[in-house]
């Protein structure tokens, strides 16, 4: 797993639950004391070792863990600039979801996101087949969604899901583009970005 | 250039102003006196309205690189590519290509542009939005890399800093000397430490011989640092001859070495072994074919010597014995007297 996605794990639990639940993390998975490197490389097993040792430590379900990272993830401002590139609104942004692999490839080669198709889109609904490095991606993405319609002030219905034989979906049911006022995305970066820290 | 009259005629194509600006938001329609006729809505914006239709072209726009290559109607030919500055906003260039309109260009021309490699100037300065290009321009997809890097670049930089952190402590905990592979001077004071801080109740029993090299600069001056450091490699490899496993050998200085020679109390066995290192030392060895001539002085301090063996005074005493053994003519070896140096100085 791309240290990226490791590192934005360690940030989410830190940020919300505090340094003392970290280190129990730490411990509990076995990790190096200094935590993750965003431009380094993991295995995978280690992302699902901290992922149970957060579940177990915050008493929280996969599913519920998982939305909330997902959620997190679109509120870390250099990210939430990046995914506002895919729309100018949330209409679009949904559109634009195959071309997210495709996006982080052009940002950074090495990393892999999660795979999303539209398998349906009916008017506002769309729902969404996720493909990704960890079981529970669906959840991920639905918290990210969630986020993210928040974000374009859009209104919206995002649950994740699963098929008959397994794959996981995202289902997004869209009530009102404009519903409130979201928050803004000036396409001028303000400033240089920040390097973004635990 | 082919003359469009010999070709069979060609549909025309009709659109109002409208549809070609939303096709293309940066068009900009001159007629054959080079008097703006007609911007798309992102160029307009940027020009300061559609104040400036009816002013001519010039008073805008200054030529970039096809200035050169300029012809009739204005400045423009067919399909060539343009490169032009605005007056307003010098720091802004943009690109793009000209068409004529009607026959031989008796309509003017068609120039569609695109903003060049300042493209995230020019969205600052004139606060553009995505509605602002065209979906064919990548002009998204160029803003969204630059962000894109400089996130990437933000956690290398991060990366970075952290790592040369870690090298800097790396360094300052190092206990070994890189030329040489010796202990370094760190490493032998922690020794010396450990060593006495291990004695009490028992009689020590170690010797500090401190070696300096004689004639070290005259080789370094003549020969180069290079042959420099192949004599310290050579003087490493006999100090560490002589020593018994479990002496610290350290190089202290540039042409400083100590020894913490351990379980030693016989003033004679240890002057042999000084002897020994200098006569080992004395033995030229060869830089590029030339011979490296150094020798050693050496000062020795014994723990038997002293009621409570101190390590600053044993040091100060073997340095003030190195003197002696150099005042008296180098490449010999003198016991200290304890107490003879003061360890303060």
């Amino acid at each position: 797993m791309h240290g990226l996605i490791n590192k934005a794990v360690q940030t989410f639990l830190r940020d919300n639950y505090g340094a003392a639940l970290w280190r129990h993390v730490v411990q509990e998975a076995g990790l190096d004391p200094n935590g993750f490197e965003a431009m380094m490389h993991y295995d995978d097993d280690v992302t699902e070792r901290v992922l149970q040792a957060a579940m177990g430590a915050l008493d929280k379900p996969r599913v519920v863990l998982l939305e909330d990272i997902g959620a997190y993830l679109a509120r870390v401002e250099p990210l939430r600039r990046l995914l506002r590139f895919g729309g100018a609104d949330y209409w679009e942004f949904l559109a634009s979801l195959d071309e997210l692999p495709g996006r982080t490839r052009m940002a950074l080669p090495d990393l892999e996101v999660p795979r999303l198709s539209v398998n349906a889109a009916n008017g506002g609904r769309f729902t969404f087949e996720v493909e990704g490095p960890l079981p529970g991606v669906s959840a991920v993405m639905a918290g990210l969604l969630r986020a993210m319609a928040d974000d374009y002030g859009a209104l919206a219905l995002i649950e994740p899901s699963e098929t008959a034989d397994g794959r996981e979906l995202v289902q997004v049911a869209l009530l009102e583009t404009d519903y409130a006022e979201g928050r803004s995305f000036d396409l001028a970066m303000p400033g240089a970005v920040e390097a973004h820290h635990a | 250039m082919p003359d469009s009259g010999s070709l069979p005629p060609q549909p025309l194509i009709a659109m109002s102003a409208g549809a070609l600006g939303q096709l293309m938001p940066m068009a900009l329609w001159l007629d054959p006196r080079g008097t703006i006729r007609g911007v798309g809505p992102t160029l307009a914006r940027i020009l300061g309205g559609r104040a400036v239709i009816g002013t001519p072209f010039d008073v805008h726009f200054r030529l970039g690189r096809a200035r050169a290559r300029a012809q009739e109607t204005g400045h423009f030919s067919n399909g060539r590519r343009l490169h032009l500055w605005l007056r307003a906003n010098p720091g802004v260039s943009l690109r793009g290509s000209a068409v004529e309109l009607g026959y031989r260009g008796e309509e003017g021309v068609l120039v569609n542009l695109t903003f060049g490699i300042q493209l995230a100037e020019a969205v600052r300065g004139f606060g553009l939005t995505e509605a602002d290009f065209s979906p064919c321009d990548l002009a998204m997809e160029l803003l969204y890399l630059q962000e894109a890097k400089a996130a990437v670049l933000g956690e290398l930089r991060a990366l970075n800093m952290r790592l040369e952190d870690a090298r800097r402590s790396a360094l300052d905990q190092a206990l070994t000397d890189p030329l040489t592979g010796l202990a370094n001077r760190r490493a032998f004071d922690l020794e010396l430490s450990r060593t006495l801080s291990g004695l009490e109740g028992r009689r020590p029993s170690f010797a500090l011989v401190h070696v300096d090299l004689d004639h070290f600069k005259a080789v370094n001056d003549s020969l180069g640092h290079a042959a420099g450091d192949i004599v310290l490699e050579y003087v490493a490899r006999v100090l560490r001859e002589e020593a018994r496993r479990g002496d610290v050998v350290a190089r202290v200085g540039g042409d400083e070495f100590i020894l913490l020679v351990r379980e030693v109390s016989d003033p004679e066995f240890v002057l042999a072994m000084g002897r020994r290192m200098i006569s080992r030392l004395e033995q030229p060895c060869f830089y590029a074919g030339e011979p490296c001539r150094i020798s050693g002085s050496i000062g020795i301090a014994l723990s038997v010597d002293y009621v409570e063996p101190d390590g600053a005074q044993m040091l100060a005493d073997a340095d003030a014995a190195l003197y002696v053994s150099k005042r008296e003519g180098r490449g010999r070896c003198t016991l200290a007297k304890p107490g003879q140096a003061d360890s303060s100085g």
